[in-house]
Order: C-alpha cells, then sequence, then structure tokens
C-alpha cells in the first residue's frame, strides 16, 4: 500500500516537474535571447507578494488563485522596472534589483502578518520560497499542465513574429509588425511559465529554471527551433531528474536540485557542445599550434639541409633543432608529425632529415610566404 | 540599551553600511551582482560554518568575501568564453552556488544553529539577544559590534580609494591608462559588498541586502549629481528606511527585514516620483509649462502677424481667435488668461492687443524660429522677407 502511495506521488511530482521544464525551457529561449535573464529573477521574486495577497482575499489555497495573484505582481514588477528605466536615469539592472528586493519585502511583510494569524490555514504558503515538489496534489499539476500548454499554444500561433522579435525588433518594426504588442506578450508567457513554477522550485531559484536550459541548448545549435526544442528537453530531464531525486532522498529539496542539475547541463554543455564547446576549441586550438609547430621544424630541418646540399640525407641533431626554437616548442613531438606524414625521417640515434617530399613541402612554403611579403 | 534601541541602532548601521559600496554598485551598472554575490556567499557561510561551528566568527567573513570574489570571477570567466552574454552567467551563477548552500544545509546541518530561512530572511529582533561579553562585561549586541566594523572598513577603504573608484566609474579607460588599477579596485569594491552581504545578512537576510545596497544610493542619484552627495545622502536614506522599517515593522507586527525592504522602496518610489529635478512629478510640470509656453508663444506670433492689417478685427478677436488657430475654445480662453496674466496681452474693444513686451517675445520668437530653419538659404530668406515686412517698426533688416 505505501510502496504504491508513493509510486502515485512520485508520478505526479516527475510529471509536474517534466512539464514545468518543458514550458519554462522553451520560453526562457526567448527570455535568454532577449537579454531578460534577470527580468525572470525579478518576476519570481516579485511573485511572493502576489501570492500571499492573493491568499489574503479569497482564503484559498486553490494553485489556480495563488498563480493569478503571482503572475499579477510579476507583470506589476516587470511594468515597475519598465516605468524605472524609461522614466528615470536608474538602468536597467539598478531598477531590476529594487523591484526585486522591495517587492520581495513586501512578500516577506505579508507571509509573516499571515503566519501570526490564529488559525493555520496559511500553512504551507512558505513552500513557495524554496518550493516542495513532494507536496505537489494531482490539481497541481493539472491546473500547471493546462496554463503551460496554453503558453506553448500561443507560442506556437505566434512563432514567427515571437522569432522576429527576438532577433530583430526594428525589421519587424519596419515590416509593419505590432512589435510593442508582442513585446507584452512574450513578457506575458514568460510571467507565466516562471509562475507556473513557483511551488516546485520556489521564488528564489526560478530564475535559473528560465536561464540555464536555454543556456544549455544555445551551445548545440544555431537555430531557434531546435534550440526552443532542445531547452524544453533540457528542462524536462532536470525537471524530471531533480524532482524524482528530491523525492525519494530524504532532506534534498527540489528547487535546488532541479537547478544543480541544470548547472551541469549548462557545464557539460559549455565543454563539450560541437563547435561551441570549449573543450573542443582547445582542441582546435591545439591541433592548430601542433602544425604550426611542426610547420617551423619543417622549415628549421631545411635550413640545416641546406648547409649539407652535397648530401641531402645528412642527418641533423634534435638538440640542434630544439636550440633554434629556444626550447619554446616541443620539438620531438613535431618531428615525429612530420615523420608520420612523410615530411621526414630519423636517420640515426636523434638526427633526423627531411625526405624528398618534405623539401618539395619546405620549397612550396616558402614560396608561399614570398607571395604574402 | 534596551533592545528596542539596540535594533534600531543596528538596522541604521547594516543600512548604511550597504548604502556605501551600493552607491557605486548603481553607478557602475552592476546593481545586480549585489544579488549575485548576496545568494552566492551562502555556501561559503556554511562550509565555514561546518569548520568553526558558530555564526558569529571572522572566519565565516573571510569565506563569505572569498566566495563572493569566487562568484565575481565565475561570472566573468563565464563571460569570457563569449558563449554567453553577462546577464546570463549572472543568472546561471548564482542560483547554483545558492543551491550548493541550501543543499549543504538540509544535508548536513540539520537545521539546528543554521536554516536556510534564517540566511535568506533575516530576523533581526533577535539580534539583540547574542551578546558580546568580554571577561564578564556585557559590552552589546554581537551584531552591532560586527556591523559597525564593516561600516568602519567601507568607510575607510571608500575614503582611501575615492579618487580611484570615482574615476573607475566614470571612465574606466582613463583610469587604466592614467595607471589606477580599475581592476584592482573592482576587485576591491567586490570584497567589500561580500563583507558587507554576509555580515548584513543575520540582520535582514540575503535578498533584502540587496534592496539596502540599491534602492537608498538610487534615489539619491535621482536627488544629486555629485559622488560626494550621492554617497552621503544614500547613507541618510538608507538609514531613515532602518528605522522606519523599524517602526513600520512594530506598527504591524510583521518582518523587520521586509519592513525596511519595503520602506527603502517607498523612499526610492518617493524620489521616483518628487525629485526636484529629475521626479516624475517635475517632468509632467516642465512639460505642462513647455506646452503652454508654446500656445502662448503661438498665440503672440498670430496676434503679431495680423496686428494693424484689415483682417485684425476678425483675426484678433478674443472670441474667433482659437478658429484661426484651430485650438478649443477652452484651450485658447486659458492661453488668453495666462498671457494676460504675464501682461503680454490686453483686451481692447474684444480685441486682443500685443503689449510691449507681448511684442517682444513675439518677435524674438520668429527670429528663433527663422535661425532654426536649416531648409536653404531660399527658404529662408524667403520667410525672414515675409516677416520683415509684416513685423512694424522693421524690427528684422533685410
Amino acid at each position: 500500500m505505501t510502496a504504491l502511495f508513493a509510486d502515485h506521488t512520485l508520478r505526479v511530482v516527475a510529471l509536474g516537474a517534466g512539464l514545468l521544464g518543458a514550458v519554462s525551457g522553451a520560453l526562457g529561449s526567448f527570455a535568454m535571447l532577449r537579454r531578460q535573464s534577470l527580468l525572470g529573477d525579478a518576476i519570481s521574486h516579485a511573485a511572493l507578494p502576489g501570492i500571499a495577497v492573493a491568499f489574503m482575499l479569497t482564503r484559498s489555497k486553490a494553485p489556480v488563485v495563488l498563480m493569478l495573484g503571482a503572475a499579477l505582481a510579476g507583470w506589476l514588477a516587470t511594468l515597475a522596472v519598465m516605468t524605472i528605466v524609461t522614466r528615470s536615469r536608474i538602468k536597467y539592472d539598478g531598477a531590476l534589483g529594487i523591484v526585486l528586493s522591495v517587492f520581495f519585502g513586501l512578500g516577506l511583510v505579508l507571509l509573516t502578518l499571515l503566519q501570526k494569524r490564529p488559525d493555520a490555514s496559511q500553512a504551507g504558503l512558505d513552500r513557495y520560497l524554496f518550493g516542495q515538489a513532494a507536496a505537489l496534489l494531482v490539481d497541481d499539476v493539472r491546473a500547471m499542465a493546462i496554463i503551460g500548454a496554453g503558453a506553448l499554444a500561443v507560442l506556437a500561433v505566434l512563432w514567427k513574429e515571437f522569432k522576429l522579435i527576438s532577433v530583430d525588433a526594428d525589421f519587424g518594426a519596419a515590416i509593419g509588425l505590432p512589435v510593442r504588442l508582442l513585446d507584452t506578450a512574450l513578457t506575458s508567457l514568460l510571467v507565466i511559465a516562471i509562475v507556473i513554477g513557483l511551488q516546485t522550485v520556489g521564488v528564489v531559484l526560478m530564475s535559473a529554471m528560465v536561464v540555464a536550459p536555454a543556456a544549455a541548448a544555445r551551445q548545440w545549435t544555431n537555430r531557434l527551433g531546435p534550440m526552443v526544442a532542445l531547452a524544453a528537453g533540457f528542462g524536462v530531464v532536470a525537471g524530471v531528474g531533480g524532482a524524482v531525486l528530491s523525492s525519494i532522498v530524504a532532506r534534498l529539496p527540489t528547487g535546488p536540485t532541479i537547478v544543480l542539475a541544470l548547472s551541469g547541463l549548462v557545464l557539460v554543455s559549455l565543454l563539450i557542445a560541437p563547435a561551441r564547446g570549449l573543450a573542443w576549441r582547445a582542441l582546435r586550438r591545439g591541433q592548430h599550434r601542433r602544425t604550426v609547430e611542426a610547420d617551423a621544424v619543417l622549415l628549421d630541418l631545411y635550413a640545416l639541409a641546406l648547409q649539407h646540399e652535397e648530401d641531402l640525407e645528412h642527418g641533423h641533431d634534435e638538440a640542434v633543432l630544439r636550440a633554434m626554437r629556444g626550447g619554446q616548442i616541443n620539438v620531438r613531438r613535431s618531428l615525429e608529425k612530420l615523420a608520420q606524414a612523410g615530411l621526414a625521417r630519423r636517420t640515426g640515434h636523434g638526427r633526423w632529415a627531411l625526405s624528398a617530399a618534405g623539401r618539395a613541402r619546405a620549397l612550396e612554403q616558402i614560396d608561399h610566404a614570398g607571395e604574402h611579403a | 540599551m534596551s533592545p528596542q534601541i539596540e535594533v534600531q541602532l543596528i538596522a541604521v548601521v547594516v543600512a548604511v553600511a550597504a548604502a556605501l559600496p551600493g552607491t557605486f554598485l548603481v553607478l557602475r551598472r552592476l546593481a545586480l551582482v549585489s544579488d549575485a554575490i548576496s545568494h552566492a556567499i551562502l555556501p561559503g557561510i556554511v562550509v565555514a560554518f561546518f569548520l568553526v561551528e558558530s555564526l558569529s566568527s571572522p572566519v565565516l567573513l573571510i569565506a563569505a568575501a572569498m566566495t563572493g570574489l569566487l562568484t565575481v570571477v565565475l561570472i566573468e570567466l563565464l563571460g569570457q568564453t563569449r558563449l554567453l552574454k553577462e546577464d546570463a552567467s549572472i543568472a546561471l551563477v548564482f542560483p547554483a552556488l545558492f543551491s550548493v548552500g541550501v543543499l549543504l544545509i538540509s544535508r548536513y546541518a540539520g537545521g539546528v544553529h543554521l536554516d536556510v530561512d534564517a540566511v535568506l530572511l533575516g530576523e533581526l529582533a533577535f539580534a539583540p539577544f547574542d551578546r558580546l561579553v568580554v571577561a564578564g562585561h556585557d559590552l552589546g549586541a554581537k551584531a552591532l559590534w560586527s556591523m559597525t566594523a564593516i561600516l568602519l572598513l567601507n568607510v575607510v577603504l571608500i575614503s582611501v580609494l575615492y579618487k580611484e573608484l570615482k574615476l573607475a566609474t566614470l571612465d574606466r579607460e582613463q583610469a587604466a591608462v592614467l595607471g589606477f588599477a580599475p581592476a584592482t579596485v573592482h576587485y576591491l569594491l567586490m570584497g567589500c559588498v561580500s563583507i558587507t552581504a554576509v555580515g548584513a545578512f543575520q540582520a535582514v537576510g540575503s535578498i533584502l541586502v540587496v534592496a539596502l545596497m540599491i534602492a537608498p544610493p538610487a534615489a539619491a542619484y535621482l536627488l544629486s549629481d555629485r559622488l560626494s552627495v550621492v554617497l552621503i545622502l544614500g547613507g541618510v536614506l538608507g538609514a531613515a528606511s532602518g528605522v522606519g522599517g523599524y517602526w513600520l515593522a512594530r506598527g504591524i507586527d510583521g518582518s523587520i527585514a521586509g519592513s525596511m525592504a519595503v520602506v527603502a522602496g517607498l523612499v526610492f518610489l518617493g524620489a521616483l516620483l518628487f525629485a526636484p529635478q529629475r521626479g516624475l512629478a517635475a517632468q509632467l510640470h516642465r512639460r505642462a509649462r513647455q506646452r503652454w509656453s508654446f500656445a502662448e508663444r503661438m498665440l503672440l506670433v498670430h496676434l503679431l502677424h495680423h496686428e494693424r492689417t484689415p483682417s485684425a478685427a476678425e483675426e484678433t478677436a478674443g472670441h474667433t481667435v482659437h478658429r484661426h488657430l484651430r485650438w478649443s475654445e477652452r484651450f485658447t480662453a486659458e492661453v488668453i488668461r495666462r498671457a494676460e496674466a504675464g501682461e503680454l496681452l490686453r483686451r481692447e474693444a474684444g480685441l486682443l492687443q500685443l503689449t510691449e513686451r507681448g511684442r517682444q517675445i513675439a518677435q524674438r520668437a520668429l527670429l528663433e524660429l527663422d535661425e532654426r530653419d536649416g531648409l536653404g538659404e531660399l527658404g529662408g530668406r524667403d520667410r525672414r522677407r515675409r516677416a520683415g515686412r509684416t513685423i512694424p517698426g522693421g524690427a528684422v533688416e533685410e
């Protein structure tokens, strides 16, 4: 019986977190491309007073009610940020910082007021701080699914328009798109993506749910479509993985577990994603350097060979070659690379000479350099 | 000292200590680095806490400051890969570090002496219970001592590096050229932010540190253009937010830290709305004044054009002039009222007559219009000729 119950809970939790990952991953891609990564942070912090007020007004903890309150507060926060930026000399970062912390402070005050009430009806509101996937109910997940599917549907319908204003808003305006309206719509979708995740991940870490899948996905592709799909996929993987892990292991809070899973995905993507990955970049740089070094040694050998024109097969000491390069490069590795390519060969212990192909290659390079000079 | 006074003193010291480095963050567009640092120092605090098993040890300060610097370095390293934009780097680094901290606490600290709520939210009301006792003498709340030390550190650092900070803030390139080592100054400032954040987290929590670091200096920045004034005013507004927040919290029996953030937000809102030069109210006022003064000049120029012409009776009559300017009657009446009050025109037998001052203003307006007219020599000359013809007394030469 217990096992069955646990299984059911686990299914609900995994489904909820997966949904959340998909929606925030997809919509977060647009936020990241539009340089709104930190707006997500402000919106999620600002949602706290909205949740408290929604509860105060309705005495209900129904997920839809609280999400509505959170969304309204998140919206207000966005509006406040925009007002500060356009109407004062305070820049975007300052506006975000003020709105984020002041709204959060207000939420905190309201929560402490609620906690002073004699009845325990407010119990559980504080799980919005860090999120608690284990407490997700079927109703919660249903609400998340409906709202999230609605958001994704809007995204699909307005895909072209959103793509255009994210990539080149000026061009969009020039061909007559209602850029302001689309901008508002896209930001509203971001608010929705954040709001449906608060219960699971919490207000403090929700911003990572938005940014991290997109940041990871960005490394694998330069196209928006695949990027959004991949981000949603990463979101699902990290969401389900993190939520299930935190449900099974005791004292493992959901939000941080999911965020660390996502951070791992980002790190791996940064390192090994083809074309952009840092590991490949280092590898390419290394290969390039070895080629350049081998060429240098080739020319050195040729220069030495010119001093023995009567005996082209005369071997030259590796130590001489090393001295010619002042110990800057790995001469042995370069020689072996040349030997592999059939350009040089070993004539004796530690002595090397160019092959006919090597001499031709050296001449070619000298000509080439001459053309450039 | 009563706990009540002590709490307020701590609030003031925390707020001032936060506002000083905060000013530079606001000016250097690094405001959100404070958010990142205040979250990301959590693992540093936790690890140091495991080592020394005390929340008030200086080891915590050092560990947190190192973690804060690590955060800044990580964000910069991520940015240098050019794989991510700077804002995305910030948004990735601090949640990750914060998550590590939360996990460490919930796995190993068991919520006995250190729990996440306390770090995140702080509880100023408890601060006076942790006393600094030396050789049996009660010297006051520990938090007051530690925050005062941090405040002094900030004051000393900023006074010593004032010139460097100012230059690096206003013109980083020039600071580098002149040999002021902006990078070193930058990291010192970041260290300062980290230490302040860790010192303040016990009192106000890590998120509300952000409110105290950003909101008061931002408000001060709306009120003044001078760095020194912004620094001091930021401190004063921060202190006011601290004390105001305390009394608000007492009044409604809510969280002190939250109330401080709310009051800091209100102070900023006040500056945003009512700052003498840059406030929204001043902007609206200025715009309205410009609108009226422009309309006044339009009216005066119109009167000038038709002065002593055959059509004057129709064009300058008080009750018909609005038709010729294509204004509404009400708007026209208000413009006439304002112009009359300024003694720019007067009514004579139902006609609007320019006063000497009104005529001067109208002529000057026409001249300015001409000078501003960049539409080529011919158009300008043509208009000037027309103006010369219609302006009595030949105020404009050909």
